[in-house]
């Protein structure tokens, strides 16, 4: 300590009246961050109180507010957005969360042979753009092309095929699924981090105690992981509310068919932009973008205050 | 103990499920790659047969790359993403630096402000974004792009290089010091260097995004001369559905970079995303 007090004097005597160097190595990242993310967040926060009134920008309290959830044409599009956002969501955790999990725990075997390879493969999907991984997964469930359907011949479920991304019952299931197939490497890649950071003592101790295998993996690594989990189960409710590119090149900006795959990214867009006989509405965008972003914050407070303050954490 | 976990059977299920699981993560990838190269009736007819010099074609590459400008896109997605990695790595190791070593008012304030965008997603900006951008005059630009890019990635790019810096050892730093180096050579010569593995990591995690983003070119820069791999496929596809030959070149084309990127990184990649977590 005292050794560190010493230098510090040194440097207060040398260089202590004006650290102008740390605002040097601060003001690059602050002055772009602010102005390109922080300002327009709050600017658009902003507007989502204001709209055209006579052609004047006028101060309107939350009435888009009022006007977005319970205007009879704007509030069946938002709720119905909301509505698939929400199973979109819970389809990423049921499905992707737990295979991840589960691929993960069989990487994380001692001494598995070829684990670099399919760790590598498996994380390929989520490098690809939601532009590639949109159209191929569009061409292979394709009639026309027959992937799928020859695919289901071979093991007799030729018959349970149908145009999955056509019919409105099936095509938000199908491209949460795609969305899943796509991100899968994410929580594979975090929990197979926290895995290997279980300290061998800890298993060798449980192997001690008999416990091995699933009991294993159940009652001493689960636990020791549940912060991970908590972080991509956080990654994916942002990801998910945020998300737009995928709808928009499976079924385009209208997230056919029928809206049934619209959800509040591909409604923002529309909303801001307009599309075909719809006009472009700034003032209902960036209230849409308002309602993304107060859920998105409900999201992650929640996990920081509440879930996170209760998660045992264990130091080893 | 190591005969417990290495039971034959259970290590052969366990291959058993990733080989299964592996296949399922790229035969779609091997689909796309293996039909580009075929002509449009072998495409047909049998999908999954790999390309024999009778069923051989290039005709969807020849399409893609007289209709598109495809080597204009590509142009355009490198600029944009590595001017927006190098900006980032730089202020963003500038302010994990700043972050990371000095104590001063108001710092522990600073490194949550700089954090929030980690969790905040900029797309929600948008609306006012394309106005600044309109304002500035920076519409139809790699420059308004990559200024968005660079954002977005500063949050947690900065997040990950303090974590790091915090391990720079406080002597190295201090004997530098000593021997009259001023702060910006100690940043530049002394601590750039040893975070260099880092600074790979935040590479790969920052350009993946960037690579792959079709919202920002879609909105700031959707002209022909300013256009993106990303924006460039999809609306080349979107003018070509039919043309399957053309639509599996494009794709594949579109794929190629990032796959190429992916087995020089992997290493990387991977020991970041598992050290990081390890720190």
């Amino acid at each position: 300590m005292s050794d560190t007090d010493m230098t510090d004097t040194e440097i207060v005597a040398v260089k202590r009246p004006a650290r102008w160097h740390i605002l040097v190595f601060l003001a690059p990242a602050f002055l772009v961050y602010t102005a390109v993310m922080i300002l327009p967040l709050i600017e658009t926060l902003r507007l989502s109180l204001f709209n055209m009134i006579e052609g004047q920008l006028a101060f309107v309290g939350f009435n888009n507010f009022r006007v977005l959830f319970s205007d009879p044409r704007l509030s069946a599009d938002f709720w119905n957005a909301l509505g698939n956002n929400v199973i979109f969501f819970i389809i990423h955790m049921l499905v992707q969360n737990p295979v991840g999990i589960a691929i993960a725990a069989m990487l994380s075997v001692p001494n598995l042979r070829f684990a670099a390879f399919y760790r590598s493969a498996i994380f390929v999907p989520t490098l690809l753009s939601f532009v590639i991984v949109g159209f191929i997964w569009k061409l292979i469930l394709s009639p026309i092309w027959g992937i799928a359907p020859g695919m289901m011949d071979w093991v007799g479920l030729k018959w349970a095929f149908a145009p999955w991304l056509g019919k409105p019952e099936t095509a938000l299931v199908t491209v949460s699924l795609i969305s899943v197939w796509q991100y899968v490497g994410i929580p594979m890649m975090l929990i197979y981090a926290a895995l290997l950071n279980i300290p061998d003592e800890v298993l060798e101790a449980a192997e001690c105690d008999g416990i091995t295998g699933w009991g294993q993996f159940w009652k001493i690594k689960l636990p020791l992981i549940l912060p991970s989990i908590g972080i991509v189960s956080v990654l994916t409710f942002v990801g998910n509310f945020n998300a737009f590119d995928l709808i928009y090149t499976v079924q385009g900006a209208l997230a056919g068919p029928n809206g049934s795959t619209d959800i509040l990214g591909t409604l923002l867009y529309r909303t801001f932009f307009g599309f075909q006989n719809q006009m472009g509405d700034r003032s209902m965008g960036a209230t849409i973008a308002a309602v993304m972003f107060l859920i998105i914050l409900a999201g992650v407070s929640l996990y920081l205050f509440v879930i996170q303050r209760r998660m045992r954490r264990y130091q080893f | 103990m190591s005969k417990a976990r290495s039971a034959p059977l259970r290590t052969a299920l366990i291959h058993l499920a990733l080989i299964a699981y592996t296949l399922v993560a790229l035969f779609p990838v091997f689909l796309t790659l293996v039909n580009s190269f075929k002509s449009r009736n072998a495409i047909f007819r049998e999908p999954m047969a790999l390309p024999t010099p009778s069923t051989f074609s290039l005709i969807g590459y020849q399409t893609v790359l007289n209709q598109g400008d495809f080597v204009g896109y590509f142009q355009n997605s490198l600029i944009v993403t590595v001017v927006s990695i190098a900006l980032v790595l730089l202020t963003g190791a500038m302010a994990a630096f700043a972050l990371s070593e000095y104590r001063f008012r108001g710092n522990t304030l600073m490194g949550l402000y700089l954090a929030l965008g980690i969790m905040i997603p900029i797309r929600l900006g948008t609306v006012a974004i394309l106005q600044g951008m309109v304002a500035a005059g920076l519409v139809n630009t790699l420059t308004s792009l990559i200024l968005v890019y660079t954002a977005q990635g500063l949050p947690l790019a900065i997040f990950i290089l303090s974590e790091f810096m915090r391990t720079v050892s406080d002597d190295l730093k201090n004997a530098g010091r000593i021997d009259g180096l001023s702060e910006y050579a100690i940043f530049f010569r002394l601590v750039l260097p040893l975070v260099r593995p880092a600074m790979a990591t935040v590479a790969v995690f920052t350009m993946i995004p960037i690579w792959n983003d079709l919202w920002f070119p879609l909105i700031l820069a959707p002209g022909e001369s300013t256009k993106t791999v990303t924006l460039g496929a999809q609306m080349f596809i979107g003018q070509f559905v039919t043309n399957w030959n053309a639509v599996l070149s494009a794709l594949s084309l579109a794929i190629l970079p990032v796959m190429v990127l992916y087995v020089i990184f992997s290493r990387q990649l991977i020991r970041g995303i598992t050290s990081g977590a390890v720190k």
